[in-house]
């Protein structure tokens, strides 16, 4: 109710902003489009289904390169959390590579995996991969050892705390690590697809760009908007599913 | 199945052998335990008694396999202890049960790890949850208990994997003071069925009065044994009974000899 209310409010407020803008000629009205104007430029891609096609073409290269990298993770985080001489190869060359800039790597994801979908994904699953390595890694060396002492007292092997205990314990965080992971990925397909795409959200805002139509741009950037709530709220749904044990009355 | 079959089986024998412990503090090694010799029939109820500090968790943890002792060691029917096993129950103090299992799926954790049959484990899940009173709480989960009913699923869990000894390290010490007394109560009531071994650490010289067949007095850092009663009180006992009240007074004088000489 609120929420419904709020986003309302937001779009009434837009809408003032804009028409009023227009009205009074404050500013060059090209340059903050109104609802209306961003509506007609959707229309006729919504009729062709090239806005469809846009969404599909971004929406699989997110769940590609996120899923590569989320398999990634969780493989990586499991070893380093179970095997000493692992953690010590992997964790200093990681930490040095993770604060560098995804961007500043761009160009050469295309450079190495050319113009097609390839780059575009290898790039997603790169920048998503450390933020949700770190999280991943963390969680499962971090459970509580009394959780691991009550399990081994009752007969638990190596292998048995880590199914039974650690990974179960460690759950709650590395939905959370996966969930930061998929919103990065909408934060960069964008980037990904400024350079060297041909479909996709990206590139539809650098279009919009280039032939100077801001309402197109805005189109872009809502329907972002749109496929991250989306799909946020879908896994929120799946966690709570799976995490019922932890917030009950 | 017959019910008998059900029951676990009576307890094993404990010999702690000149256990010493150490802990680095500010990069010195500093004795927690000196010296310490004990021996724990089987089927026993064995208090460990001491202030705070005086290294009775130590000495559990150390039964339990948890720490390794600096020197001396433990045997369970003449096999020296390497790690943590489950003849050897323990019963936490904050509970530790797994929160992502209900009450039920905790109490069989153990039986479920030996392979044991879902049908077996179900008849096993049964009694002990009916023996601590909570069958009808048995699909929550652990955040819907309160702290008694958590103790006693814990208690329940670390029974039904039928070990030979439980050690039990301040289990009623996060309880209020009614429900500890019924917690003592139940677990007394418990021990009368199944003859376990059991190591029970505490503060309160009133529960370890109530519980033990002995009860050992330990000094305060470093820990060692000062005294060792015997309590010669009927199975099942009674709080207000005079020669309760002459082993209380008696143990708590030992006890605050024991703080005084600290404060001199």
């Amino acid at each position: 109710m609120i929420r419904t209310a709020a986003f309302a409010g937001v779009l009434v407020l837009w809408g003032l902003v804009a028409y009023g803008n227009r009205a009074l000629a404050l500013m060059n009205p090209v340059l903050l489009p109104t609802p209306g104007e961003v509506v007609a430029v959707a229309a006729p891609q919504i009729r062709d289904g090239s806005l469809a096609r846009h969404l599909a073409v971004s929406s699989l290269r997110i769940v590609e390169g996120f899923g590569l990298a989320a398999a990634a993770a969780l493989g990586l985080g499991l070893l380093v959390a179970v095997w000493v001489p692992a953690r010590l190869a992997l964790e200093p060359m990681i930490e040095f590579v993770r604060p560098i800039p995804p961007l500043a790597f761009l160009p050469m994801f295309l450079v190495w995996f050319g113009l097609g979908e390839t780059s575009k994904v290898a790039f997603i699953a790169y920048t998503t991969f450390f933020p949700m390595f770190v999280g991943i890694s963390a969680s499962l060396s971090r459970v509580d050892v009394m959780l691991l002492r009550a399990a081994a007292s009752l007969g638990a092997s190596r292998r048995e705390l880590l199914g039974r205990v650690v990974l179960p314990a460690a759950l709650p965080s590395i939905v959370l690590a996966l969930r930061l992971g998929f919103g990065l990925a909408i934060f960069v397909i964008v980037g990904a697809e400024f350079m060297g795409a041909d479909a996709g959200l990206g590139n539809l805002i650098m279009e919009g760009r280039v032939f100077f139509n801001p309402a197109q741009i805005v189109m872009g950037a809502l329907l972002l908007g749109v496929l991250g709530s989306l799909a946020n709220g879908l896994l929120l749904a799946a966690e709570r599913r799976a995490l019922k044990w932890r917030a009950l009355p | 199945m017959s019910p008998a079959s059900l029951v676990g089986t009576g307890g094993a024998r404990v010999q702690i052998e000149g256990v010493h412990k150490e802990f680095p503090v500010d990069g010195r090694s500093t004795p927690a335990l000196v010296g310490v010799s004990l021996e724990v029939s089987a089927g026993e109820l064995l208090c460990l008694l001491g202030p705070s500090g005086c290294g009775k968790s130590t000495l559990l943890n150390i039964v339990a396999g948890f720490l390794p002792p600096t020197g001396g060691r433990v045997l369970v029917d003449g096999t020296p202890v390497t790690g943590p096993g489950p003849e050897r129950g323990v019963v936490f103090q904050e509970y530790v049960l797994f929160p992502w299992l209900t009450v039920a799926q905790n109490v069989e954790f153990g039986p479920r790890l030996t392979g044991m049959e879902a049908a077996r484990c179900r008849e096993i899940v049964a009694r002990y949850l009916d023996m601590v009173g909570l069958r009808e709480h048995a699909t929550k989960f652990p955040v819907q208990l309160s702290g008694g009913m958590k103790q006693r699923v814990a208690i329940a869990r670390a029974l039904a994997n039928n070990p030979s000894i439980v050690l039990m390290d301040e289990p009623f010490g996060a309880l209020d003071a009614q429900t500890r007394e019924v917690m003592q109560e139940e677990l007394s009531r418990i021990q009368r069925l199944e003859h376990k071994t059991i190591v029970f650490v505490t503060h309160s010289i009133r529960e370890a009065v109530y519980l033990a067949d002995r009860v050992v007095v330990m000094t305060r850092s470093p820990g060692r044994i000062k005294e060792v009663f015997t309590i010669k009180l009927p199975e099942v006992r009674d709080r207000f009974a005079p020669e309760f009240t002459r082993y209380e007074a008696a143990i708590t004088r030992l006890v605050k000899e024991e703080v005084a000489m600290v404060r001199e």
